[in-house]
This record gives C-alpha cells, sequence and structure tokens, in this order.
C-alpha cells in the first residue's frame, strides 16, 4: 500500500493549516545541527529517508520487522489456557474449572465445552473460546511455548510484571528489557523508530535511556488545540517548543523534571504528525469489541500506513480471577483470542503479515489448585504464544509436570529470556546478549 | 526528639507561602497566597493543618454528601435472588430474564452513583476551604487504593471516602486498623472471601508490602521486612474479617483461632494483633515517611534517592514513630522545615491529573465550567476518583506523562480556559465567560496594564520556577498579536500559551 509521505498542504479539518512533515523534517534537521542534546525522535525523523519499505536478503521476508508484544495483566490461568488433560493431578486439584480432554463430550457447548485439540502427544489443548487461535494454529502461525517462568518465582502482580519487563530477577532500578534493546541497537538508517503503546502510559517493557517511546489512546487528540483559538498561537506555540529545545543542555543541569517534560514535549509534537497521517487510511477486516482488539485495530493501521516503527504494545486486564472464574475467563479468552484473529487477518489482507510478528505473556500463571471461591490464586510459569505468518508454528518445549510441584505450584520448563532471546535473534534481528546477558539459549520459535 | 531543621522565618515570602498553598493544597489566587503569608509561615502551617476548627465554614454546606444512597446495592432482595433460583430450576425464562433486568438496572443505578461521588469529590476539592483534608483524603486514596471496578459499590467506596477525610490528619495507626474493616477493602483484596481453613492471601500480602512496611528494595534495603511466611500465618489471623450489607462483620465461625507465627513470634493472633505488629515493625514508619516524602516534597526521580534524600525521610520517619505515627505533627514539622523550600525540591513534582485539574480552577479562576468534563479530562490522564490503576494506587512523578497525556494536559487547560474544544475528545463546548482581569488587577496604573510588566507578573503567579528569556517572549507576543493591549481576549489567549508551557506541569 502507499503512503504518502509528504502531505505536504495538509490541513488540520478546521481550516488552518496544520504542520507538515515536511516542515517538521526541515526545523528538525535545523535543530539536530544546533544543539547536541535534541531529542531522539528528532534525530530519528531528520534520518528518515522516504525509501519505501526494504526488503532483507531472506527470500519474502521484509527488513522493516515489527514485534508487537500482547501484555495479558493480572495473571492468566496457563493451565486453563493450555489444557495440560495428559495430567489426572489437573482433574483432582480442580474439579469445577478443569477442562476436559478434547472430544470427550462432543456436545458440550460454552462454557463447557472440552479443550480444543492442540498437542495429542503431549496432551496438550486449548481453552474453548480459544477457537480463533486454534485456527492461526492449524496454519502454522502458532508457536506455544508451555510452563514459561523463571527462578525463585514472585508472586506479586508488580513485582513479577517488573521482573517480566526488565527481564531481570532483580527488577529494581532496570530498564525494560526493550528499552535495552533500542539502547543497545542504536538507529540505522531508515529504521528502529521509537516504540508505540497503546494506552496512556508506556510500559516499563519499553523505558531505556536513548529512545523514550511513545503512548497515546487515541490518534485525534494528538495534538495541541490551542492551535484553533488562533491560528497565530500555533506558531507561538511552535516557536516555544523550538526555544526549549535550542535550551535542553540548559534545562538539563538545572532540574531534571523540566528536562524530561521539555523533551516530551518536543517528541509529542513531532510523532503526532505521523502517527496521525498513518492512521488515516483503513483497516482491511472489521474488528470485534473489547479493549485488546481496539488497540491492535490501530497498531495494524499504523503499519499498514507504513510506520517504521519496530515495537508496538497493547496489553488487556483482568485475569486476576481470585473468584467466579470460569464465566470471567471465559469471556477473557475469547475477547483475546478474536482479536488476535482480526489482526492477524488484517495483516494478511495488506501483506504485512510478512514483517509483524506478535508476543503474548502474562506476569505469572496461576496455582494448580483451585480455591473456595471457585478461582485460582496467584501461581508461578505460564505459556507464552509468539504468532505471525514466520513463527515457528508448533508447540515447543515441555509442560511442567504435576508430580514435582513446588508447594502447589508448577516449576517452570522454559525461563521466558529465552523466548525473549529467541524473538530477538530471530526476529529482531538482534544480539540478545547484549540486551540481557548471553545466558540465555534463544529458543527457535521464529 | 529528632527535628528537621526549620525554615527562617524571614525566609517565608510570597515563592514560599505560594509552594506551601500548592503542596498542601491544590493552591489558590494571588489573594489567597497573600493571605497565608500574612500569617507568617507558623500562622500558615497551623491554619493548614488544624483545619477541623473550621466547620462552620466546611465544605459540607457547598456540597451536601447526604446525597448518596447507601441502598442503591440493595434493591435486589433475598426473596428476588430465591425467586430467581426457583425460576432457574424450572426453566422460567421469562422469570429469570425480568430478575436479570432488575440487576442490570442495579447495576446501571450504582455506576450512575459512583460517577455523581466522583463528581462530588472533585467539586469539594475546588471548593474546599480545608484544602489539606482534601490533598490527604486523596493521599491516602492513592495510599491504600481499592478500585470500584472491583468494589462495584458506590456506596461502599463513598464511606470508605469519608473515613478517609475523617482521619485524613489523624492518627496513621487507625487507618491501618480501620482498613481491615473496611468493607470496600475488604472486598477489593478478596477478605470476604478469607476463611479459616481457606484462605485467601491477598489482604495479608498487600497490607504489608503496599499499606505498611514496603518493597523490599525500598531505600536501599539488605532484605524484605517480611517473608512468604508472614503472609501466609497473616492470612489466617485474618480470616474472618468480612462484611454484610453495608457493614463489617467479625465472623467469629470463619476466623481461625488457631497458633500463628508472625515476625517469628508465636500467638493465637487476630487481624488486630497483626496490625499492631505492623505498627511496631521498625520498616513501617520509615516506609509512610518515604510516601509522604514523595507525594509532598519531591518525586525523587532517581534511583536509588540521594543520601540527602534518605536522610530526611528517615528522620521525617523518626517524627512520625515518636509522636506514635500522629500526622498532623509529623507534617506540620515537614512543613515548617528548610528542606521542603529548598531549591530542589521547588518545581520538583510533577502535577496529578486531579493537581492540574482542581489547581487550574483554584489558580486561575475560571469557571468550573462541566465538572464531568473534568473529570473525564483527569481520568485520561490516568487518574480517575475511585478507580486506581491497581492495589498500588497511582505511581505518579514521571509516570504521569507521555506524548499523549503532554498535549491531553495541555488540551485541558484550553478548554478550562476558553470552553472551546476542538473535537476528538468529546468535550461539550462552554460559553460561561471567564474574566481573567483580577487575576492581574494589582498592576492596573490609569487604567491600563503594561504587557512587559504582565508577562513577567503571570509566570510568577503561576509557575515554581523562571522561564528562559526565549520562551517569556513567547509569552509576550501574544500581548504583541493584540497590538499590546492587556484585555481579558489577549490575557486568556496568553494563559493558553502559559499554561501549555513544561513548567506549568511542575509544582
Amino acid at each position: 500500500m502507499t503512503h504518502d509521505h509528504d502531505h505536504l498542504h495538509d490541513c488540520d479539518g478546521n481550516g488552518n493549516m496544520a504542520f507538515t512533515r515536511r516542515d517538521f523534517l526541515q526545523r528538525n534537521l535545523a535543530l539536530a545541527a544546533l544543539a547536541p542534546t535534541v531529542p531522539w525522535f528528532v534525530q530519528q525523523s531528520a534520518m528518515a529517508s522516504a525509501a519505501p519499505l526494504g526488503l532483507s536478503s531472506i527470500p519474502g521476508v521484509a527488513e522493516e520487522r515489527a514485534l508487537v508484544v500482547v501484555q495479558l495483566g493480572g495473571g492468566n490461568d496457563g493451565l486453563n489456557t493450555v489444557i495440560p488433560y495428559f495430567a489426572p493431578q489437573y482433574y483432582d486439584r480442580r474439579p469445577t474449572l478443569a477442562y476436559r480432554a478434547p472430544g470427550s463430550n462432543p456436545n458440550a457447548t460454552g462454557w463447557d465445552a472440552d479443550a480444543l485439540p492442540l498437542d495429542a502427544k503431549l496432551g496438550l489443548g486449548l481453552h474453548p473460546a480459544l477457537a480463533p487461535l486454534k485456527e492461526l494454529h492449524d496454519d502454522g502461525e502458532v508457536a506455544t511455548i508451555p510452563g514459561c517462568g523463571y527462578p525463585n518465582p514472585n508472586r506479586s502482580h508488580f513485582t513479577s510484571m517488573d521482573i517480566w519487563h526488565t527481564a531481570d530477577r532483580n527488577p529494581s532500578g532496570s530498564d525494560g528489557w526493550l528499552g535495552r534493546y533500542f539502547d543497545t541497537h542504536p538507529v540505522t538508517e531508515g529504521s528502529n523508530e521509537a516504540a508505540i503503546a497503546i494506552g496512556n502510559n508506556a510500559p516499563r517493557a519499553l523505558t531505556g535511556s536513548s529512545v523514550p517511546p511513545i503512548a497515546f489512546q487515541s490518534a485525534q487528540q494528538f495534538r495541541w488545540t490551542g492551535a484553533d483559538i488562533h491560528e497565530s498561537l500555533g506558531e507561538t506555540y511552535q516557536a516555544m517548543s523550538s526555544e526549549a529545545a535550542s535550551t535542553l543542555s540548559q534545562a538539563a543541569t538545572a532540574n531534571p523534571q523540566l528536562d524530561f517534560l521539555v523533551r516530551t514535549n518536543m517528541d509529542a509534537q513531532i510523532a503526532a504528525d505521523r502517527i496521525r497521517g498513518a492512521v488515516r487510511g483503513s483497516n482491511g477486516v472489521s474488528y470485534p469489541g473489547g479493549s485488546l482488539a481496539r488497540q491492535l485495530k490501530l497498531i495494524a493501521k499504523m503499519i499498514r500506513g507504513g510506520l517504521r516503527t519496530r515495537v508496538f504494545y497493547a496489553s488487556m486486564g483482568g485475569f486476576d480471577t481470585h473468584s467466579g472464574q470460569r464465566g470471567r475467563h471465559g469471556r477473557l479468552m475469547s475477547q483475546f483470542a478474536n482479536a488476535i484473529y482480526a489482526f492477524q487477518k488484517d495483516l494478511r489482507e495488506s501483506g504485512d503479515d510478512e514483517r509483524v510478528m506478535t508476543m503474548v505473556f502474562s506476569e505469572f500463571g496461576r496455582r494448580v489448585g483451585e480455591n473456595a471461591s471457585n478461582g485460582t490464586d496467584h501461581g508461578t510459569a505460564g505459556p507464552m504464544f509468539v504468532i505471525g505468518k514466520h513463527a515457528k508454528g508448533g508447540v515447543h518445549g515441555q509442560h511442567p509436570n504435576f508430580t514435582e510441584l513446588d508447594s502447589g505450584d508448577l516449576r517452570y520448563t522454559m525461563d521466558f529470556r529465552r523466548v525473549y532471546a529467541g524473538v530477538l535473534t530471530g526476529w529482531m534481528q538482534a544480539d540478545p546478549s547484549k540486551v540481557m546477558g548471553s545466558q540465555h539459549k534463544p529458543l527457535a520459535v521464529v | 526528639m529528632p527535628r528537621l531543621t526549620p525554615l527562617p522565618r524571614d525566609a517565608f515570602d510570597f515563592a514560599a507561602a505560594r509552594h506551601l498553598l500548592v503542596r498542601a493544597g491544590f493552591g489558590g489566587t494571588p489573594g489567597m497566597v497573600q493571605g497565608l503569608l500574612s500569617k507568617g509561615l507558623d500562622g500558615a502551617v497551623d491554619w493548614l493543618v488544624d483545619f477541623e476548627g473550621d466547620s462552620a465554614s466546611g465544605p459540607d454546606r457547598i456540597v451536601q454528601a447526604d446525597t448518596f444512597d447507601p441502598s442503591v446495592k440493595m434493591q435486589l432482595t433475598a426473596a428476588d435472588y430465591k425467586a430467581y433460583r426457583k425460576a432457574r430450576e424450572a426453566g422460567d425464562e421469562e422469570a429469570i430474564a425480568a430478575f436479570r433486568r432488575k440487576q442490570e438496572q442495579q447495576e446501571r443505578d450504582d455506576r450512575g452513583a459512583m460517577r455523581s461521588f466522583e463528581q462530588w469529590w472533585l467539586s469539594r476539592m475546588i471548593e474546599t476551604p480545608r484544602p489539606l483534608e482534601e490533598k490527604l483524603t486523596l493521599f491516602w486514596h492513592g495510599h491504600f487504593a481499592a478500585s470500584y471496578t472491583t468494589v462495584e459499590n458506590s456506596w461502599h467506596m463513598f464511606r470508605q471516602n469519608q473515613f478517609f477525610r475523617e482521619h485524613a490528619a489523624g492518627n496513621f495507626g487507625d487507618l491501618l486498623h480501620g482498613i481491615i474493616e473496611d468493607p470496600a477493602m475488604l472486598r477489593f483484596l478478596d477478605n470476604n472471601r478469607n476463611r479459616k481453613g481457606s484462605p485467601n492471601e491477598n489482604l495479608a500480602r498487600e497490607i504489608m508490602e503496599l499499606f505498611s512496611l514496603g518493597e523490599p528494595e525500598l531505600l536501599g534495603r539488605k532484605r524484605s521486612p517480611y517473608r512468604e511466611i508472614d503472609i501466609k500465618e497473616a492470612a489466617r489471623a485474618l480470616t474472618g474479617y468480612t462484611y454484610r450489607g453495608n457493614d463489617f462483620v467479625f465472623n467469629r465461625n470463619q476466623h481461625d483461632n488457631g497458633l500463628k507465627r508472625i515476625f517469628g513470634r508465636n500467638g493465637r493472633w487476630n487481624g488486630h494483633d497483626f496490625v499492631d505488629m505492623l505498627l511496631a515493625h521498625q520498616s513501617c514508619s520509615e516506609f509512610i515517611a518515604w510516601k509522604i516524602y514523595r507525594a509532598f516534597v519531591n518525586d525523587v526521580p532517581e534511583t536509588p534517592p540521594s543520601e540527602e534524600v534518605r536522610n530526611v525521610v528517615v528522620q521525617l520517619g523518626k517524627t512520625l514513630k515518636d509522636h506514635k505515627y500522629n500526622l498532623k505533627k509529623t507534617l506540620a514539622e515537614l512543613f515548617r522545615s528548610a528542606h521542603f523550600y529548598a531549591a530542589s525540591n521547588r518545581a520538583a513534582h510533577i502535577k496529578s491529573p486531579i493537581e492540574l485539574v482542581v489547581g487550574s480552577v483554584r489558580d486561575l479562576g475560571v469557571p468550573v465550567r462541566n465538572v464531568d468534563t473534568l473529570r473525564t479530562a483527569a481520568a485520561r490522564l490516568g487518574q480517575r476518583l475511585g478507580h486506581p490503576p491497581s492495589v498500588k494506587g497511582w505511581d505518579g512523578g514521571r509516570s504521569w506523562i507521555n506524548t499523549s497525556t503532554m498535549f491531553l494536559r495541555q488540551n485541558t487547560t484550553v478548554w478550562m480556559l476558553t470552553g472551546r474544544d476542538a473535537g476528538g475528545h468529546p468535550w461539550p463546548n462552554d460559553n460561561t465567560p471567564f474574566d481573567p482581569m483580577p487575576l492581574v488587577e494589582q498592576l492596573k496604573r490609569d487604567g491600563q496594564i503594561d504587557p512587559d510588566e504582565a508577562t513577567v507578573y503571570l509566570q510568577r503567579l503561576l509557575l515554581a520556577c523562571p522561564v528562559d528569556e526565549a520562551r517569556s517572549q513567547a509569552i509576550r507576543q501574544v500581548f504583541t498579536l493584540a497590538n499590546d493591549r492587556v484585555n481579558a481576549d489577549s490575557l486568556t489567549a496568553a494563559l493558553c500559551v502559559l499554561t501549555a508551557l513544561p513548567e506549568y506541569q511542575l509544582c
């Protein structure tokens, strides 16, 4: 699909002249020459070329690859996502929550349906509401990695989420793993723009020292509306922000909070123009309802619109199912799978599935045994998914066994950082040892 | 008794008085700052901290709290549920549907009541003559963070809010004891399901990690102040602490009366014994001091904090402990200290969305226009009252700011100043006139205001740090466009620009 990189005479819909990409580029080029500490984004944009998305030497795989991270917040119940029907203990410990093996009772429907077949040899199935994911699996586009975790598991949502975000067992003070990826793999010409998170706040995974992530809920609000009061105010605002950029180094020594705000303000202006340009296009398929679908829909638009962003981040909450789990978790599974399915179809439609990979995780799984409230409490290991045309479909590794539980919890069979490493090396063409040390052998999921 | 070094009295100038009013409250007009300044440092701090005496002019007169309905979630009776069970057994689809309709109506009513509560509280923060009371209520809401998303009971959220207000500057021990009998918190952390023989550890874990002792890494601690076994045993001590309807109940039959070992001590501990152990724990006062410091003094963006910051927090923790968790005395000492007013702590706090919205009304004197728009704007900026993102509350500081919220903050103040929305938010246009002239009233000479003077004066009035010359010129430029006339229109436009400055996000 074509994307107009230089919509020169663009208006903001109210008849006021908006600043075009070219204006930004020219301004930015000038700034880059002026100030040693201009925001990273300015440098990126100044260097970005208008060349079409390039292809690498690997036939059929676009060089401009993107990773989409999907976070399931609250601790997704892994045992009712990838169903271990091989294990009698699963049924013993979950009298009301377990799902039967595929084909046990084919007439049952809804939350009472049997698990869907995933890997008969391993005795693993999928939650019945994951049918759309199962279809992608049958197309060979879903790598399922059960039992992902880390040593000495922490059951606090916050700490465990921080561990996943930093890829560091002692997360205090660490940057995010994707932030470190940006830090250690500096910009090359025409690629590698800031990560984009859909939401009000960028997740810790994206924080680094060189490339602050961009976060927004919706594209229309992504501009200053004061310019509509009087058009000259827009110019004043622009001038002010440029002055702000030129005095950055001064501000940095005086007040780090102010320096941070000035940079963010600058980044916002420049990013706004590009992103609003990219999302003017449309999607190729219709999406279901729900928050994750809305986010993936927006991400698909940006990808289809030609943004060179390499990392996108979406998240979905509500997985902390301490009580009344069956219906709640089923609805979440359904929303999740339908959103992923629409996203993948959308990318296929535009051919962008060549260059997009999606990775799904949650901060922990839940205990093997259900609690007295028909729910489950915080546990340890859980499955990850890596989804995309170039994912290596099928089940990777082993499901944790049920005979060697650690005080009622699964022992992880796959360090999640091996999956990160696999994605970094196999997909992002990055060196995982630079991001999180060399002790995590990349898992071949791509 | 340890003391923070007090500020020399003659150092309490206009900027210092403004700093105090903004941090201990939500700011105010130049007249209010002047009023505080005229009381002197001690008088100003006493006035802020001793707010209870001011009940005659209390905000209850302004916004009535008794309009909330305690029975909004009680429309369905036991008989309704019984009839529903029967209908399900009999497969009476019509009766089932009727019950579900009634249930959905009840949920809609409650969500509506919750919105009213959020509006009420926001109005209260805007109008209160007792700013520290509301500031602390908001602080405790972020500390003991329970969300309506899980609680799903507007009355319980309102009750909890009143509880925080009642103890706002009281005693932290009362708050910690009270929280284990608070229906909203008991529901939020599943303690209503924490029963003898089938414990639920949620409350036990969070009360230690987030409400009293703090995370293991805090302030460079060498080891965690508690262990997993303490959580398991404390969960047993908290069994049976639940609620029925709108009231707390201690259910003896569900309480585990057996021996427990918490922090290495054996006993038949109950929930309040456990809370007493937390209060006696050496980590508790320090953690609360750290939370107070981050909320009132400095966001402390650097990790780990500097030696100086750490020393002040340790000192503040000692004060808190020596005063047996008396908050009023601790805060008074902090607000009198030289450290509180130090240059490094000015413009060191990024306004929370509520502080931005409430503070802008109070500082600029703009009309409220539409309290629900202000409520939703703050929510979009990441702070919806009654809906903290997790039990950890709002992270605050730099986490408020990103490229998206930066625009939204600026656009919110544009709407507040002009009542005009460029679309997309979507906020209603509002024609309530705003007269900004009182802000610069004292600059008037022969009926005229000098634009250069106005440019400097506005910054002094509304910003916590000076702006460099180039950006100051950008504000001045707005008056130039109006032929150097300082009138309501040009001043409003200048304020649109000024509130879009990165400096405006700091206080």
